[in-house]
């Protein structure tokens, strides 16, 4: 079996999702790569049963908030290994604030779950299609989800303490 | 949700005691070495399905490191796995210096591994030795407790701390290891081997032991790869995955060492593989030593390295320094990275993302306790009660790395 490169890769998934995929590029060595929400799942299921790429490890997969880009403010990363050929892929996908509904990989993976379950407690990121979707760190009470940018950490009433002065 | 689900239970036809009886197994429960509570669902001794409840000691501390300085996030990493916190320390570290981009002599990176693998052995004896108390053997644990305070000397040594160690820094380590480290590191290769030898005497080939663990718990490799398993519990089901060969980090590649491989995957296969991989540590350990390099013990990086006390009192740039570091007025460049170590548990991930400010943007911990213990429901039911409490040890479930 020939070996897999990060060019490769990225030739490869050009091939297959061509206009599907934005942004392009390799921070640090990994490939990472943007998408949309409607071809996330069809592309984890392409990668999983591809016979050459053969992504079939979830590492791992996080929530993040960006308050500023309006109509896309929330996200999900996924990072996907590949251990035959031990070449890693980032992928990410964007949407709004507003519509904050991802479809599970719970199907693909079961290490999804929770997963999942932690991005739902920490964005609010609703998982369509998940069979167990409560919180899973937080209790079932709260309200919010701390991990939006809109909780800052120190509370913002105090005078005694200039963030200037703290480099931040 | 899952717990009326659970309440709704129809008894089969075969049941023992034809009504099923709910147990909470936790959260405080001596067995359970943590606080996580297990909702189980009896028939009788039998394990029918089992619901867990995580977060009782979650510290939010993805949300926490958004508002720290990359030195002040080293010691949330400590409280993750508390059994071995040097090697979240070292992985802190490691991603900090790929997104700064400074190298780290090789001294410091030999250092490292010497922390990282008396680390992982700690970590292996903690799980190992308590997977015999569960077992009822008391002994062996009380045998190789004695040398992990060994090991936990070995810290003080070398930082000052013994359970969070808080140790490194930005390129390298705060200070070179003393003599007394060093002599203290030898004393240990000589000494250990011996009483692990004696606690693989005692467990390994015990027909008590044997008959409780053996065929406990297992799980397939293609399961076992679609849970996320990583790490002792992966390589037990037989896949032979570990970050130290695949990315190696810290000069790995240096060191001559096998990876050892379990086939079922089940509890006797995880104690097995732990205690060979504490063997395989043990190697790396002595290779590190007769080959430690000479040189510099930090990276020549000013803006990211505190400089010693006395220059500052003398030195007007290492004044501007010290001043910006502790202040944390240093930025970090835009950038995305994610850098993995082989914790005591699995591949322990760091995935950081700066917007050039000077503390992270996101910063996500991948740990892998909360990534496989989700597995635990699949590998308790149809087991009686005491397996599940083998099975829960031998996972080496550490509660502060599964809440975060």
């Amino acid at each position: 079996m020939a070996e897999l490169t990060n060019e490769l890769l990225v030739q490869a998934l050009q091939e297959k999702f061509g206009d599907q995929l934005f942004d392009i590029h390799e921070p640090y060595g990994l490939v990472t790569v943007t998408t949309t929400r409607e071809n996330i799942i069809p592309m984890l299921q392409a990668l999983y049963d591809d016979a050459f790429l053969q992504f079939q490890f979830l590492t791992t997969m996080c929530g993040i908030h960006y308050p500023d880009n309006k109509g896309q403010e929330l996200g999900v990363i996924y990072h996907l290994h590949s251990l035959v050929h031990n070449i890693r892929l980032r992928i990410k996908i964007f949407f709004s604030e507003d519509d904050a509904v991802v479809p599970t990989a719970t199907n693909l993976y079961a290490t999804a779950n929770w997963m999942e379950r932690e991005t739902f407690d920490f964005y609010g990121i609703r998982f369509e299609g998940h069979p167990n979707l409560i919180r899973i760190l937080n209790v079932e009470e709260m309200e919010a989800f701390p991990m939006r940018k809109e909780f800052p950490l120190e509370d913002q009433t105090r005078e005694d303490k200039i963030n200037t002065f703290f480099g931040r | 949700m899952e717990l009326a689900k659970q309440n709704t239970q129809i008894v089969t036809p075969d049941s023992y005691m034809q009504e099923l009886t709910t147990l909470n197994l936790g959260p405080t429960h001596p067995a359970t070495h943590g606080i996580f509570q297990n909702i189980l669902q009896m028939d009788g001794e039998k394990i029918v399905s089992g619901v867990p409840t995580i977060g009782y000691i979650h510290r939010a501390f993805e949300k926490i490191a958004e508002r720290r300085n990359f030195y002040q996030i080293t010691p949330l990493t400590d409280r993750m796995n508390y059994c071995s916190s040097p090697i979240n320390n070292m992985g802190w570290w490691m991603t900090v210096e790929k997104l700064l981009g400074v190298t780290v002599p090789k001294r410091a990176e030999y250092i490292r591994v010497i922390v990282m693998e008396l680390a992982r052995i700690a970590d292996h004896l903690i799980c190992n030795s308590i997977l015999g108390v569960d077992t009822g053997a008391f002994t062996g644990f009380l045998y190789v407790f004695q040398e992990r305070e060994k090991i936990y000397e070995i810290y003080e040594e070398i930082c000052g701390a013994r359970l969070t160690t808080n140790m490194g820094r930005v390129g390298g380590m705060e200070r070179d290891l003393s003599p007394v480290a060093i002599q203290k590191i030898r004393d240990f290769l000589r000494d250990f081997p011996k009483v692990m030898r004696e606690f693989e005497t005692m467990f390994n080939r015990n027909r008590i032991f044997i008959d409780r663990v053996e065929n406990v718990g297992p799980i397939t490799a293609e399961r076992a790869l679609n849970y996320g398993f990583t790490g002792p519990n992966l390589r037990a089901a037989g896949v032979d995955y570990d970050v130290r060969v695949m990315n190696p980090y810290s000069s790995y590649q240096d060191f001559d060492f096998e990876i050892p491989v379990g086939t079922k995957g089940d509890t006797y296969d995880r104690f097995m593989v732990r205690n060979e991989e504490i063997w395989q540590s043990l190697r790396i350990i002595q290779q590190a030593m007769d080959n430690l390099p000479e040189g510099p013990f930090h990276a020549d990086a000013p803006e990211f390295y505190l400089p010693p006390k006395q220059e500052v009192y003398r030195n007007m740039e290492a004044l501007i320094y010290h001043f910006k570091i502790v202040m944390g007025e240093i930025d970090a460049p835009v950038g995305e990275v994610y850098h993995s170590v082989e914790g005591g548990n699995g591949e322990l991930g760091f995935y950081l993302v700066s917007d050039g400010g000077r503390t992270p943007y996101r910063l996500h911990f991948r740990r892998p306790c909360f990534i496989y213990y989700q597995a635990y429901p699949e590998m308790v039911v149809g087991t009686q009660l005491s397996d599940a409490i083998v099975i829960l040890s031998s996972m080496n479930v550490i509660a502060g790395e599964l809440d975060a």
